[in-house]
């Protein structure tokens, strides 16, 4: 299956001199919802922007589709949408016309109907005649998702849509993206929140310092790095691990009264019945436990560290 | 899935008429919301030219080549409105956008710069032309005019709306902030206009001036202009004319210019 995008080689720098892409190369599968996470200044919005036709690339080239974004770009950009991070909105135009008006741009024919619906699902209806100056942060952001979707896209890029954002609109935002997944179209989302990524994303990507630094199947990810810790908080003290527990590779806490066993929760086996059992055949009792996973945040946190 | 089940609203070679009307749309929504500024104001204020310079003064002036002095500044007062509200409307029509971030929308539709430009200009221009009409009508309130040549005032009147709103769009593509939207229109329009025989014909000027005013595009617009109502001319229509299509090209080729260059627009 050919990629519905593919970016090869890519670079930016700015006039000012600055590189803030240094050679992407990223392929974006037809239907899948990407996540990009990458700390400020990465260069995320940078890539969203060259891919969109808002700005220009040093070198490299980017398809949509199958279309040159640069030779052939009226049949690439009419298959995107793009809601920025920016809050960029007109002031004075109503909710209806500005969303309208987004459809024309790109080139379709009026259709009351496919707006009504693009309004109502994002609880924008009863603010359809309302000036867009009128509207709060989170209905402007809103706004911005409707004009959109104004023209049916095939791809959605989504730059930080959950910043600044209630819960409530954040529902309403990702039961928009679910439905538009469904229906095949594919999106691009970038965030700060990484339970967004996690709850959301099928594929993760890593930006920093204009460089992707891991592309991976979320599952994957979580199932590579996504080691599992059981704390057992002990009824006594222990001085030292017992001979017979060795196998386990247990970590006794400095207090002694907790025992840390890691396990792999994708693995064949995770080995609990068998410490379990030892523990009990050692009269080692425990009060409590619990398990704590290693979340895609302390995955990403540590990737950026590392490439300090 | 093959690459053709994906939607291609726009081939490549066509047109993109919807995002021209939408864009043209956009900007006659605009002038209709702001109707007080873009179309009374300038009407009361050339109605005080009429009344002042027509009326008031003009009694004591006398008949210019057999037209009276306040029919003879009409063709002048109009293409000093259509001049100055082309640049204005045009400049601030591309500039805001640029400003409040929503060009983004534009940058990313599947649009070419010369539909940007023709629904932009267009907008413009035809909100110049509406001016300039109502202005005419007006004047015919206080004065007793007469057009030999129709066809050719709305020729000139069209060129000069479009040439100007083109100038109008490259100021305001040029211009980072406001202070440089008005500096152009100031410095450089209004004085030309002034000083390009609106209110008198070079003919009075010494004949040193006279040859520095053939140096003033806007001479010949008036003057062409003028020929379109009172058969009048400073300079013949024909060197008017020309010059006219010399400014509309020399526009055209700058905002050519700025489409291949990409200049200003995008990063
Ligand atoms: N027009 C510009 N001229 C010069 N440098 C720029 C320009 N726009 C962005 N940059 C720089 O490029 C780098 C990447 O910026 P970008 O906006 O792509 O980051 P980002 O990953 O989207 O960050 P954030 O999470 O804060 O939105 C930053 O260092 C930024 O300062
Ligand atoms: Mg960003």
């Amino acid at each position: 299956m050919a990629p519905i995008i593919s970016i090869s080689s890519l670079t930016k720098t700015y006039a000012s001199g600055f590189q803030a892409l240094k050679r992407i190369d990223l392929a974006i599968d037809k239907g899948e919802i990407f996540a990009l996470l990458g700390p400020n200044g990465a260069g995320k919005t940078t890539l969203i922007s060259i891919v969109c036709g808002i700005v220009t690339p040093s070198t490299g080239t980017v398809t949509v589709g199958g279309h040159d974004i640069l030779n052939d770009y009226r049949a690439a950009r009419s298959l995107i949408g793009l809601v920025p991070q920016e809050l960029h909105t007109d002031a004075f135009e109503s909710v209806w016309a500005t969303v309208s008006f987004s459809r024309g741009l790109f080139g379709l024919p009026t259709d009351p109907d496919h707006i009504e619906q693009v309004l109502k699902s994002l609880s924008l209806w009863d603010k359809k005649d309302s000036k867009i100056m009128t509207l709060s942060g989170g209905m402007k952001r809103r706004v911005l998702i409707a004009k959109a979707l104004a023209h049916e896209p095939q791809v959605l890029f989504l730059d930080e849509p959950t910043a600044g954002v209630d819960v409530e609109l954040r529902k309403d935002m990702w039961n928009v993206v679910r439905a538009l997944r469904a229906s095949g179209v594919t999106i691009i989302l970038t965030t700060h929140y990484i339970e967004e990524a996690e709850e959301m994303a099928d594929r993760i990507g890593v930006i920093n310092k204009g460089e992707i630094i891991l592309t991976e199947r979320k599952a994957e990810l979580m199932q590579k790095l996504g080691k599992k810790a059981l704390t057992l908080q002990l009824h006594r003290e222990l001085a030292a691990i017992p001979e017979d527990l060795a196998r386990h590779k247990l970590t006794l806490a400095p207090s002694g009264k907790e025992l840390i066993y890691t396990y792999d929760t994708q693995g064949e086996r995770t080995g609990i019945t068998a410490l379990l059992d030892d523990l009990a055949r050692n009269n080692i009792r425990f009060r409590d436990l619990q398990t704590t996973q290693s979340s895609l945040e302390d995955i990403f946190v540590g990737l950026v560290r590392k490439d300090r | 899935m093959k690459a053709d089940n994906v939607i291609r609203p726009v081939g490549p070679q066509t047109v993109n008429l919807r995002a021209i009307r939408a864009i043209y749309g956009f900007e006659m929504a605009r002038t209709g919301r702001t109707l007080f500024q873009s179309i009374v104001s300038p009407v009361v204020s050339t109605s005080l030219y009429f009344i002042v310079f027509g009326a008031a003064i003009g009694t004591r002036i006398q008949e210019i080549e057999g037209v009276s002095y306040g029919a003879f500044i009409v063709p002048g007062l109009i293409m000093l409105m259509i001049l100055t509200q082309s640049t204005m409307n045009a400049s601030f029509g591309i500039y805001f956008p640029k400003f409040t971030g929503t060009i983004f929308e534009i940058l990313s539709a599947p649009v070419s710069f010369m539909e940007i430009v023709i629904g932009y200009v267009g907008a413009a221009a035809t909100k110049s032309i509406i001016l300039g009409l109502i202005i005419l009508a007006t004047a015919w309130l206080f004065v007793p005019l007469r057009i030999d040549h129709p066809g050719f005032m709305l020729l000139f009147m069209v060129l000069t709306a479009i040439t100007f709103s083109l100038l109008g769009f490259i100021i305001g593509i040029w211009a980072d902030g406001f202070e440089q939207l008005q500096l152009i229109p100031l410095l450089v329009i209004t004085p030309l206009t002034f000083l390009g025989g609106t209110f008198y014909s070079i003919d009075v000027l010494p004949p040193v001036w006279q040859t520095v005013a053939l140096f003033n595009p806007i001479v010949y617009l008036v003057s062409g202009f003028r020929w379109s109502f009172y058969s009048i001319a400073d300079v013949s229509v024909g060197i008017s004319l020309a010059m006219t299509f010399a400014f509309l090209a020399l526009c055209l080729v700058t905002v050519w210019w700025i489409f291949k260059t990409g200049y200003r627009l995008k990063k």
